[in-house]
This record gives structure tokens, C-alpha cells and sequence, in this order.
């Protein structure tokens, strides 16, 4: 079984059931990923699965709404961990389109690369990408928080309206366009920021959020090495001198 | 959506095993395009042959008994031209020891209603109506050896489910383009070929943009260059794959509409639109996996 990094993944509790104590493994190579699906959705907290020869196939480990620890051995298409509500997922690998979209809880932890709308609209939970994460990712996030160890593609945070994205890397063309009450944190460059999202002072309390986060995902990144983004509420609160655009 | 498989394999070792490799990959790209498939594939013992010229013909029917289509040919051609005529799946080969043009002017004597699909001297195409793993086999795709291979399946948006609407899209020697996606402003770009005087073989929009990096070569523009200017003139969602007799390139567009990942080894450069069609090659477990960045155009070379 994969040794799950994050702090909050930690082994299975006691008193789940006999099946809880042991690992149960599924093997995607021979077993449809239906089957698979129905399984997590079944399975009680505390149990934990390994999903080997993932090769790339879509919806794995998509709806789990029991506390148990999920480890994909190999890389994940479209659409991992979607809608994921309890317990944690670890991709030993990269994931395709659409990582844990609509996340509503727990933990998602991918060790390669994410494509792209990675968390998207992911209303809580973490997600934490060790490697780069592609275009749009956190887009329309609504409380997420993402901890992305590379670098994030174009378009990442549009439209974000709550939750903390945090990258390690750089971010591309328009960062936060069009974004509300989300927090972004980014050590490297910026290529570009979107409509209505600026550069904002660090405080102590955001380097306190910030540590916070970057322990929740493992690292030990300095948080006084980042900058932090975030809204000028230019465009969503109603100006009376434009109402006569409309 | 569509489904785009690619493979060039840089390791001649691999050469034999070109058939049964793409044929895994496009096995897994059938879901983003069931309607209709196409192939292109290079240095194929048996379809093309060093030093001579194959015209890829849409269809096994050409109306005419192959005896009687290499008999005009060899009519119509200088003596040492030895034309031949061969039926693979839904496609007519026909190849003959003399320039491409030559040969295209020479079958289009013979065959007036004929769709040329494919031309060169290292490539041969097939593409057709169906599902696309029973085009592969009807062609024999798996006991294929060759240097390079491009595969796709079609979802149509922008014109008919035809065989001639289907990809690859190859309109100069040995250059293939296959396109996961659609071009808003193709109707333009056409009508300004046109006035270049380039004849069209379909309404859709990829015949546009593989007519318009044809054009692009012909006035001296690299292929990588071609395709950047390519960027500047159609607009829309595309992932390409161009394929030349020894080259492969694959360009996005600028916001990255379509998906893409690449995998790269000492061994062979592999493209598809969805990482599952890489997942049964070999050493993919070793291999630098990326998808590309939007409008970077990357080319590779056999």
C-alpha cells in the first residue's frame, strides 16, 4: 500500500468492522471501475482500499461519502475523485481534467501532475498536487483549499469565491480573474493577473494561514517567500455611476 | 470531441510493433469520436515503397477493375513507371516509380470521380464511415510495421459524417494533420485559398487548415513556423498533429480548449488526447509525460 503523506490520512481507526483492519486491493486491470465505484460506496469509515492499474481510465474513486483512505497506484484520467465528500485519495501519479471537481470535503493528494480545472468549484476539503497543475485550476472554487507544490496554468481561480489556492511554483496569465473572497498565495512568478485581482499585503495572519496550509499538504516551504492576491471588490459590488450601463 | 492517437518511433527496433501500438492507443480513444476514423501511416512495407509515389484513394470502389486502372495508368505513364493498383480495407493504393504529381495527374485521367486521400512517397491513408477499431482491422492496422502513425476518431460538428470528412487531412506529399476540435472562421480562410487558387475535396473545416499549412510550406515557412501562422489566421478550439515523412508537430490552441499529453522516451514520442491511449506502451512507466502548453507549437523529428 502507498504511505499516505498527509497528516490528516492517518491509519485506519479501530472498531469499523473486522474488514477495516486490512487493506482491500481492486485491481483495474480486471475489474471495471464500476465495480470499483460501487465498492467505495458501500465501504464504512475506517477501511482502506488500494486501486492498482489505473491506466488513466476516468471517474476513479468519484462520490466517497465513508472516512476511508483510497490509494490509486498509477496514473488517474478525467474527473478523479470528483464530488468527494470523507476520507482521502492518493493519486501515486498524474491526473487528468477535472481532480476531485466539486470536492465537498476530506483530502485529495496527487503526487505528479494535475490537468487542468483541477478542484473545480470545490466547495471544501484539500486538495494538494505535488506536482504542476494545468490550466483553470480552482476555477469557480467556493471554499477549497489547494496546495500546489509546481506550477498552476492560465485562467486558475477565475471566478473564485472562497478558499485558499496556494502555489508553490508560478502562476499563468490572468491569476484570479474576475475573483471574489478566495485567497491565493504564490511563491514564484505571476504572468499576468485577471480582471480585478491585485497584489496584497501579507500580514501575520496570513502567514499564519498560509504555514498552516503548507503543513496540511507536507511541505516546508517558507511562507514569508511568498505574495498574496486576492479581490479589489471593484467588480462585483454594484457602482452607482455605472447604472446607467446597463 | 474527437480522438487523436499519434506515434512516431525513433527506435527502428520498434518498427515491427508500429501496428499493434497504435491500435492499442486508438482502442482507447474510440469513445471521443465513434462515428468515423482515419489513419496515416509511414514506411509501411507493402503499402509505399522507397523512391516511388502512392496516391491514397478514398474507397475500395473505384468503378473500374484494378486491372483495367493499372492498365490505363501504364497507358498514361512513362514505360518504366510500373503502376500498381491495391485494394486495403475501404482504400485504393495505387503506386508507381514516378513523381507525385505525375501520378495524381495520371489518375485523375483514369479515374475522374476518385478522392485522393493521401499522396507521397512514405505515406499511405485510410479513412472511413464506422466504427473506428473495425476500420483499423478492415485495414489490417495491427500487422502494420512502419515509422510513424496518426490516428483519429471524428464526433463531425462542422460537416457530414463522410469518409471524405474524416481525418487525417493529407494535401502534399507525405504531410498528414489530424484536429481535435473545430475552426469558427474556416469559411473565410477558404474563400481567401481559393482566390490562391487551392481546390478544395470537402466542406470541413480541418480540409481548411491542412490546405493552409500546405500553402504556408509551398511560400517557405517551416512547419513550425506554418503553424504558428496558422494560429494567427484561424481562430477556434483545435489540438493538432501534423505529420511530414520524417517530422511529427502537435500545437494547441492559445487557451488550451482540447486536451493533449505527450509521452516522450529515447525510444518514440507518443500523443494522444487522453493519457489511457498511453498507458499500454512500453516502458511508459519511465517515459516524461506533459501536456503541452497552449499555442506552443512542438515538433519532433524521426
Amino acid at each position: 500500500m502507498v504511505t499516505l503523506t498527509l497528516p490528516d490520512a492517518a491509519a485506519p481507526t479501530e472498531g469499523a468492522g473486522a474488514e477495516a483492519a486490512g487493506t482491500s486491493t481492486i485491481d483495474l486491470g480486471t475489474a471495471p471501475v464500476r465495480e470499483l465505484n460501487q465498492a467505495l460506496h458501500d465501504a464504512v469509515d475506517g477501511q482502506s482500499w488500494t486501486v492498482t492499474s489505473p491506466g488513466g481510465r476516468h471517474s476513479l474513486a468519484v462520490g466517497i461519502t465513508a472516512d476511508i483512505d483510497v490509494a490509486i497506484e498509477g496514473h488517474a484520467g478525467y474527473y478523479a475523485a470528483g464530488m468527494h465528500q470523507k476520507g482521502s485519495v492518493t493519486i501515486t501519479g498524474n491526473a487528468g481534467v477535472g481532480l476531485a471537481e466539486n470536492i465537498m470535503s476530506g483530502t485529495v493528494h496527487v503526487t505528479g501532475d494535475a490537468s487542468q480545472s483541477a478542484a473545480a468549484t470545490g466547495h471544501g476539503g484539500l486538495v494538494v498536487i505535488d506536482g504542476n497543475a494545468g490550466a483553470r485550476c480552482g476555477i469557480s472554487m467556493k471554499g477549497v483549499d489547494i496546495v500546489v507544490g509546481g506550477s498552476i496554468g492560465h485562467m486558475s481561480a477565475f471566478m473564485a469565491q472562497a478558499g485558499r489556492l496556494v502555489v508553490c511554483g508560478d502562476a499563468g496569465d490572468a491569476l484570479g480573474d474576475s475573483i471574489y473572497e478566495a485567497r491565493i498565495y504564490v511563491r514564484g512568478s505571476v504572468a499576468s493577473l485577471g480582471a480585478d485581482c491585485i497584489e496584497k499585503p501579507m500580514t501575520p495572519e496570513h502567514l499564519d494561514e498560509l504555514a498552516g496550509l503548507l503543513a496540511a499538504a507536507g511541505r516546508t516551504d517558507s511562507p514569508a517567500d511568498f505574495k498574496r492576491y486576492g479581490s479589489a471588490r471593484k467588480l462585483y459590488h454594484f457602482n452607482v455611476h455605472n447604472s446607467t450601463s446597463y | 470531441m474527437c480522438g487523436i492517437a499519434a506515434l512516431q518511433l525513433r527506435n527502428p527496433s520498434l518498427h515491427p510493433r508500429m501496428g499493434t501500438l497504435l491500435s492499442s492507443m486508438l482502442c482507447q480513444i474510440v469513445d471521443r469520436g465513434p462515428d468515423s476514423a482515419g489513419l496515416a501511416v509511414y514506411d509501411v512495407p507493402g503499402l509505399v515503397s522507397p523512391g516511388t509515389s502512392t496516391l491514397s484513394l478514398l474507397g475500395r470502389h473505384q468503378g473500374r477493375d484494378a486491372s483495367i486502372i493499372t492498365a490505363s495508368l501504364g497507358d498514361l505513364l512513362p514505360s518504366d513507371a510500373s503502376p500498381t493498383v491495391q485494394i486495403i480495407g475501404d482504400t485504393t493504393l495505387v503506386n508507381a516509380a514516378v513523381p507525385t504529381d505525375l501520378l495524381v495527374k495520371a489518375v485523375s485521367e483514369t479515374l475522374p470521380g476518385s478522392t485522393i486521400t493521401g499522396r507521397g512517397e512514405h505515406v499511405a491513408v485510410m479513412k472511413s464511415v464506422g466504427h473506428p477499431m473495425e476500420i483499423a482491422a478492415d485495414h489490417g492496422l495491427e500487422s502494420m510495421a512502419g515509422s510513424q502513425g496518426l490516428s483519429h476518431t471524428r464526433m463531425a460538428t462542422e460537416s457530414a459524417v463522410t469518409a471524405g470528412g474524416s481525418h487525417p487531412f493529407s494535401v502534399a506529399d507525405d504531410l498528414c494533420l489530424v484536429h481535435n476540435g473545430s475552426f469558427s472562421n474556416h469559411a473565410t480562410v477558404r474563400r481567401n485559398l481559393l482566390r490562391e487558387g487551392v481546390v478544395f475535396d470537402s466542406d470541413n473545416d480541418t480540409e481548411v487548415g491542412a490546405r493552409y499549412i500546405a500553402s504556408r510550406l509551398t511560400q517557405g515557412d517551416s512547419l513550425e513556423e506554418a503553424l504558428v501562422n496558422l494560429g494567427r489566421v484561424l481562430d477556434g478550439f483545435y489540438t493538432l498533429v501534423v505529420t511530414t515523412a520524417d517530422g511529427m508537430a502537435v500545437v494547441r490552441d492559445p487557451i488550451a480548449c482540447k486536451p493533449a499529453i505527450i509521452a516522450e522516451t529515447d525510444d518514440y514520442v507518443a500523443m494522444a488526447s487522453e493519457y489511457r491511449a498511453l498507458a499500454a506502451l512500453p516502458g511508459i512507466g519511465s517515459a516524461r509525460i506533459f501536456e503541452p502548453e497552449p499555442g506552443k507549437v512542438y515538433t519532433w523529428s524521426l
